[in-house]
């Protein structure tokens, strides 16, 4: 399913994004199969399975920590397709990767594995636009969305060139740092949805955790909500994680609605 | 081609958080390089501070030995002993000048992150490096070092706990306190303009070289040999001499045990002889990686050359025949240090061991010649730091020897 389509029929029922995250194969291949199921039932209206890398600089100890246990349980971007390839879930798959591994499989057949595995977005959080035009061709020439980021800190000409080249929906990360949990997002957020001026849905992440984070940055304008590190938290614990991973997707769905 | 770019390697891989700070470093560099202010300011911490200039030494009895002349750059002798301090003072004045309060920094043998605290201490920066934990063990005299200079220490315990893992967490601190926090690269590495910043402040070595060697010999050396692990000494020194095409220049790589991969590490940490193209912390360059683009654990039995890539631009010089990539492995490194320390009286560091086991390896297989008449080897730093862990691995050897 396309991003596109799915804030299409998003906005006939006049509700939000859930977008969550999970890391693929962690704990196990199968596992993650599971988690994204009941990532789905709870409310999630958009999957972001990462895939995990030796060295993820952009996340924080949450989402590195789930990312060698995946590596260390096996997990191989040929598993990782394969996998993703088995999900019948009717929601878009986002792939949320570091460069080397794209690079290294060849940008063309990095996008085309992509798509046909049902994969239709594409996050590379060490790729700024300058550095992503190749990816940025074999995305479109195979009808796979490339997402790109906005930070506190994009402004200026930053800010409109990556406006202009994001599809499927914009990222935008609410505070400085790493991914992870973190206190305060409302105050953050309206400041920074203030900035933006876009068509392409705007989806809010990095720190939020809860219903009550979610509601406020609903609020404050954002179209969908990320979270990632509380759902990766439940799934380190190994205890009762399909039920509690969707207990939380529906807390923060409600939040969407 | 971007400039970014050095040939078809360098580039910008990194968070869109990080790019804001990375164009105001490049301008302010550019606004400051040619500054007489900040230059005056710069060359008066470059003598006053550092100790520069450092000698080009004849060393006479390793030349007798191998019958040609070897002269050592005595980066060993630059305050805090090593080179590293040439580009700290030169980032942490430019920092000063951008208006920055704080500076981290990465550092693998401990050598990076004392001159770091070395320049913050004097300049007024708060400070604090991130060491991968295996390496706060292997070099802990420097974790004191840094601390008595009012450094905070990170020890490092993600990945292999090393060089590599320091510079992610390094960049994850960056990330988040990027508005007030300087990120003080050591080596030729990460994202552009940092390649070329720290090439520019290290280049001060090869512009020594290059009018110390005509003062003493007349000439420019036949080959110009400096260990390689991110490439910063080496970029030093050869810079300015890359258009002399008659020069020819050797960065030597930790060969580790061996020139070998297993599934999931490298036996050594030789990115430019066996490595291949990735992206790694910012840059495009030669990396060593699995078949899927993970990036491998390097290892050398020396901290500051264990690490899984090296600078975009040596990667380039290697690209175009340049440079010619050579490695030496940990046993033939230690002979070094020991023969450089009874000949010479100069104890090494690991690091710098491995460009003087170069010219001894050429020796022992009948290729003396390829490096000419007239040597120049870079002493990148001195061995203290090295005395325990060699030490160890003697008793070991001892040990093993006697079971």
């Amino acid at each position: 399913m396309r991003i596109g389509d799915k804030f299409a029929e998003l906005k006939e029922k006049n509700e939000k994004a859930l977008i969550a995250y999970a890391c693929a194969g962690d704990p196990s291949a199968e596992a993650t199969k599971e988690i994204v199921h009941a990532l789905v039932k709870g409310g999630a209206d958009i999957v972001e399975l990462g895939m995990p890398f030796s060295d993820p600089v952009a996340d924080g100890p949450t989402i590195q920590a789930a990312s060698t246990r995946a590596l260390e349980a096996g997990m191989n971007p040929d598993m990782y397709f394969e996998m993703a390839a088995s999900i019948e879930e009717n929601v878009p798959l986002v792939c949320m990767t570091y460069y080397n591994l794209i690079y290294k499989r060849g940008n063309e057949k990095f996008a085309k594995d992509c798509a046909e595995a049902g994969i239709t977005g594409i996050i590379v959080p060490d790729l700024p636009a300058e550095e992503a035009d190749e990816l940025h061709v074999a995305c479109k020439h195979n009808g796979v969305d490339l997402i790109f980021l906005i930070t506190p800190v994009t402004t200026g000409k930053r800010m409109e060139k990556n406006l202009e080249k994001t599809s499927g929906f914009v990222y935008i990360v609410s505070r400085l740092g790493v991914t992870g949990e973190r206190v305060d997002v409302a105050e953050s957020t309206k400041n920074i949805l203030a900035r933006i001026d876009t068509e392409v849905p705007k989806a809010v992440g990095f720190g939020i955790s809860n219903g009550q984070q979610a509601a406020e940055v609903i609020k404050a304008g954002a179209d969908a909500v990320i979270v990632g590190s509380a759902f990766v938290n439940i799934i380190a614990s190994g205890e009762n994680v399909n039920e509690r991973v969707e207990k939380l997707a529906s807390e923060l769905k409600i939040s969407c609605r | 081609m971007k400039k970014s770019m050095y040939g078809k390697f360098g580039g910008q891989f990194v968070p869109e958080v990080l790019m804001p700070a990375l164009t105001e470093l490049e301008e302010a560099y550019e606004r400051y390089k040619d500054d007489p202010e900040f230059l005056k300011e710069l060359d008066f911490y470059m003598k006053e501070f550092a100790g520069r200039e450092t000698p080009l030494y004849f060393a006479k009895n390793l030349s007798k030995k191998y019958g040609i002349k070897i002269y050592l750059k005595r980066e060993d002798l630059v305050h805090g002993g090593a080179h590293k301090l040439n580009n700290t003072l030169g980032q942490a004045l430019l920092a000063k000048y951008m208006g920055k309060k704080r500076l981290i920094a990465e550092t693998g043998a401990g050598q990076h992150g004392t001159a770091t605290a070395m320049a913050a201490a004097n300049m007024g920066f708060e400070s604090e490096v991130y060491m991968g934990a295996k390496d706060v063990i292997r070099q802990h005299m420097n974790v004191y070092r840094m601390e008595l200079m009012g450094s905070k220490v990170n020890a490092v315990e993600s990945g292999s706990k090393t060089l590599k893992d320091a510079i992610n967490e390094a960049l994850r601190d960056w990330v988040t306190n990027v508005e007030h926090t300087h990120y003080l690269i050591g080596s030729v590495v990460g994202p552009h303009p940092y390649p070329m910043i720290v090439r520019d402040f290290q280049s001060v070595i090869g512009k020594e070289v290059k009018e110390q060697i005509m003062e003493k010999e007349g000439r420019y050396p036949d080959s110009i040999v400096a260990c390689a692990g991110g490439g910063s000494n080496a970029m030093g020194i050869f810079y300015p001499f890359i258009e002399d095409k008659e020069v020819k220049l050797f960065p030597v790589e930790a060969g580790g045990k061996e020139l070998k991969t297993t599934e999931k590490e490298a036996l050594h940490s030789a990115s430019l002889c066996v490595g291949e193209e990735g992206i790694l912390q910012g840059a495009h360059t030669l990396i060593l990686q699995d078949k899927y683009g993970q990036i491998l654990e390097s290892s050398s039995v020396s901290a500051g050359l264990d690490y899984s890539g090296v600078g975009p631009e040596l990667a380039h010089l290697a690209d175009i025949g340049r440079i010619t990539p050579c490695t030496v492995n940990d046993d033939e490194a230690l002979e070094a240090f020991y023969e450089l320390s009874r000949l010479e009286g100069i104890i090494p560091a690991l690091e710098s061991s491995h460009a003087i086991a170069y010219v001894m390896k050429m020796a022992k297989i009948g290729k003396l010649e390829e490096l000419g008449d007239l040597v120049v080897i870079n002493l990148s730093g001195r061995g203290d730091k090295d005395l325990e862990a060699v030490f160890k691995l003697k008793e070991e050897e001892t040990k093993e020897a006697c079971q």
